[in-house]
């Protein structure tokens, strides 16, 4: 069965080839690819959470905020020391940004158990709450770090985010998320989803299942944090606002919640909106409001969600 | 001593107008069960009803200033109504999710429609109520806190009467109860969900008038904070219960009003979500809030 294995190295290996021609490629349309799949990867992780474990969190951008600072943090005191003044050859530099984004994903992944643990035992619009409210806690705590360039946020982050990274992520993230919730365990994502007294009365733990699926979720928001970071070169606290927090859970509800490929296809689909609109951009925002409106009355399964049968309240 | 009732005053005003937002976001969820993001954006058209109104009536006078107030009451009323009519009742039904998703969409919809047409930059309101200060002492109290006391003690005995004193109030409550139940019984859900609506909505639109007053830069994002912080408030004093939301929100805005003078004033946007997430770790159905047991 090592099939899903060597999806993973196909793509990463695609991704290693793309990169070969990024330098031909338009920097404005580098740029939105770049943006896509930073996307993706947010969209993707809260449909883990949101989507596959029926978990309403709405405050994927406060996971994200953790992960790019400690990222930009470990790139910019950690990395001249380690990289000397020179900046170091490329092979270190991608070290060092792996490094930066695993330790942003961890951190991410930290704060994902201790905000999941307590707030998990509740339901519906209140979780929804509690992660908002826990969202906006970081923002101000963030805010209020001098060490983290407080309300000014971090500046001058190196610019070590290109596509190869953007897309190895986009991989790892999809290839994690699809390798769990098809696995024997992940099953139990699907189950607390659908019926958790059922679920708990056959013995699953769907506590458990619940922070599970939070920590990996916040794992992946931290990565993408670290690569937006690294991507827009500065960070400040009120980018990672509720408001962030909503676009990624529009994408998963566009693209049908607990549906991988729908998700991706809304990640990019309103990454790619903004920008078709930008011409008339003073109503672009109003367009994409009332679209939303729109859909929710007219297809409520999402966007992307074919399948029949499901219609579920 | 002085300082801390100077606080404490401080505090309630700020914390009756939290109450009047928190009152709306209660009122619908009393009766349809889920959180309506755009309330706090109602609040920020009837500060600008307020705005425009306000330049045509006589500045610094009670009249005037009343003027302003059911005119801003009105519209955020119509608007209200209007929002359900379009956008929340064709998803009666739905799950709760989408319709929550919808509530963001209108709310973001507010957002944006009044930044492209109030304009982004902030406003200065007009003063439309007379003001001075009165000096007991030490102690100075506005006579913009006394219209937003007065008001709100108004407001809430009338919405009081109006819940258990009138027919559609009775309404009001049995949908609450029992949506199913109530239409048995003959009772019309849409008419009551609209008025629901109205009633909310014409509150956050005083709301609105007396947040302007005292703060008197307006922008079309004004609502996000203070309407976060109102949802705060009703889920503090108990979601669905009318007393309970005016008691959060007075609790709220004197809480804060505390943290803003003290050293850790930075953190004052934190601490009503701090108060959010302990009050539901702890005591989920809220201060006035009765438990409710789930039942498989």
């Amino acid at each position: 069965m090592p099939r899903p294995h060597l999806y993973l190295l196909v793509a990463l290996l695609a991704a290693f080839g793309i990169s070969w021609f990024s330098d031909r490629i338009d920097p404005y349309h580098l740029d939105v690819i770049i943006g896509i799949g930073i996307n993706i990867i947010l969209a993707v992780s809260l449909n883990l959470v949101n989507g596959y474990t029926g978990q309403f969190s709405l405050g994927h951008a406060g996971f994200m905020s953790v992960g790019a600072y400690l990222a930009a943090a470990v790139s910019l005191f950690l990395g001249p020391r380690l990289l000397g003044e020179e900046g170091g050859t490329a092979l270190q530099q991608g070290l060092l940004f792996l490094g930066a984004l695993t330790a942003g994903g961890l951190g991410a992944a930290l704060a994902g158990l201790l905000v999941g643990v307590p707030s998990l035992r509740l339901k519906g619009d209140y979780l929804a709450l509690v992660t908002l409210g826990f969202g906006e806690i970081i923002r101000v705590i963030f805010q209020n770090v001098e060490f983290l360039g407080g309300a000014l946020g971090l500046n001058g982050i190196p610019a070590y985010t290109s596509i190869f990274w953007v897309l190895a992520f986009v991989a790892l993230s999809v290839f994690t998320v699809t390798c769990l919730v098809n696995s024997t365990y992940g099953r139990g994502f699907l189950a607390t989803k659908d019926d958790e007294i059922a679920s708990e009365a056959v013995g699953l733990n769907t506590t458990r299942y619940k922070i599970v699926a939070f920590v990996i979720g916040a794992f992946f928001a931290g990565a993408a944090g670290g690569l937006y970071g690294h991507f827009k070169m500065t960070i400040t606290p009120t980018g990672f606002d509720f408001t962030k927090s909503i676009e990624i859970v529009v994408m998963v509800i566009l693209g049908g919640m607990g549906n991988t490929v729908g998700v991706i296809l809304a990640a990019i689909l309103l990454t790619l909106l903004p920008e078709v609109l930008r011409p008339i951009a003073e109503y672009r925002m109003i367009i994409y409001s009332l679209l939303l409106i729109v859909l929710m009355i007219v297809r409520p399964q999402g966007l992307f969600n074919f399948k029949l049968g499901r219609a579920k309240s | 001593m002085s300082e801390f009732l100077q606080q404490i005053l401080n505090g309630l005003s700020l914390g009756a107008i939290y109450a009047l937002i928190a009152l709306g976001y209660t009122m619908v969820y009393g009766v349809l069960r889920f959180i309506n993001f755009a309330h706090s954006d109602v609040f920020m058209v009837g500060a600008f009803i307020g705005y425009y109104i306000g330049q045509h009536v006589p500045q610094d006078t009670i009249g005037g200033g009343l003027v302003v107030l059911f005119a801003a009451m009105l519209g955020c009323a119509l608007l209200g109504m209007l929002i359900e009519r379009l956008a929340y009742r064709p998803l009666r039904g739905a799950a709760t999710l989408n319709v929550l998703i919808t509530a963001i969409g209108v709310s973001l919809l507010l957002e944006y429609s009044g930044q492209v047409f109030f304009g982004a930059t902030p406003r200065t309101f007009p003063s439309v109520f007379p003001s001075t200060n009165f000096a007991f002492g030490n102690l100075v109290i506005s006579s913009n806190q006394v219209v937003v006391i007065v008001v709100t003690a108004l407001l809430m005995v009338g919405l009081q009467l109006i819940v258990y004193r009138t027919k559609i109030g009775t309404a009001m409550r049995a949908v609450s109860l029992n949506p199913k139940a109530a239409q048995l019984v003959g009772v019309n859900n849409d008419v009551v969900i609209s008025f629901t609506f109205g009633l909310g909505s014409a509150l956050a639109g005083a709301g609105g008038i007396l947040y302007a007053m005292n703060y008197p830069s307006i922008d079309p994002l004004m609502g996000v904070m203070p309407g976060l912080k109102a949802f705060v408030a009703a889920v503090l004093g108990g979601i669905g219960n009318i007393p309970g939301a005016a008691l959060g929100g007075l609790l709220l805005g004197t809480v804060e009003t505390f943290v803003n003078g003290s050293q850790w004033s930075t953190y004052k946007d934190a601490i009503a979500f701090a108060i959010l997430i302990i009050i539901l770790l702890f005591r989920p159905a809220g201060l006035l809030g009765k438990v409710s047991i789930e039942k498989v």
